[in-house]
């Protein structure tokens, strides 16, 4: 998938992953797809929830190994 | 504060040491980043969370559900041990360490976060004074409140949490 904007989020723990997802959300247009690369397994109930409350779309979310990659659209 | 629509968080800060920081910065932060408008009131031992230098301290005094990983296994602490000279920079160090090592972010980074998501800082004016705490020692953007003040935050906060 085609992304804006990709955060390299892995190494990070909680709320690390959400907290810069929500700082780089804020910089892309509306509209725009974040791509979020993670390896904290919590992220995957956490972008859920927080896509679920602030309105913006997973798109997708994708587990290779022990890498995470979500597709957040803004809205 | 608020608008009508968004959700709002009160949290009262009344721990200061290394690990209890964590919480109230976490759930500050991840609300804030989900839409929240969050209020914290910093009282007591949650004060020195407030200071410009940070100096937070672990120990294994009356922490009897503490089990630091070691060795593949859990270890707990017992009281003898907070006795010993340098337990507690030592049980801090150790603290710190598993915090780089697994990637979880720093109090101070919390912090920081937290101002830049705009999260109300309030510093209790009275254990400011019991404690002769001076608000030139504290970060940018703390406010000052009494009982009052955060009592009018909780009344319009959906959620309100005692840490």
């Amino acid at each position: 998938m085609d992304a804006n904007s990709t955060l390299d989020a892995k190494g990070l723990n909680c709320p690390l992953p959400i907290l810069k997802a929500k700082k780089a959300l804020k910089a892309l247009e509306t509209g725009e797809v974040l791509e979020i690369i993670a390896t904290d397994p919590g992220s995957i109930p956490d972008f859920e929830a927080f896509c679920r409350t602030t309105g913006h779309e997973l798109l997708e979310a994708n587990e290779e190994g022990d890498l995470y990659t979500f597709y957040i659209k803004k809205n | 504060m608020s608008e009508s629509n968004a959700k709002s968080m009160s949290i009262i800060v009344t721990k200061g040491s290394l690990d209890w920081a964590y919480p109230p910065m976490i759930l500050g932060t991840t609300a804030a980043a989900m839409g929240v408008d969050v209020s914290m009131f910093f009282t007591f031992y949650g004060l020195p969370l407030l200071k410009k230098e940070l100096d937070l301290k672990l120990t294994t005094l009356g922490n009897p559900a503490m089990e630091m990983p070691m060795m593949g296994g859990h270890m707990a602490m017992p009281n003898i041990m907070a006795a010993l000279p340098g337990a507690t920079a030592g049980a801090t160090i150790m603290m710190k360490n598993m915090m780089k090592k697994k990637g979880v972010a720093s109090i101070e980074e919390l912090r920081e976060l937290a101002v830049e998501a705009d999260i109300e800082l309030i510093a209790c004016q009275m254990t400011m004074d019991l404690f002769e705490y001076n608000i030139d020692e504290m970060i940018d953007g703390v406010t000052l409140g009494g009982a009052a003040t955060y009592m009018e935050r909780a009344l319009k906060s959906d959620i309100n949490l005692f840490i």
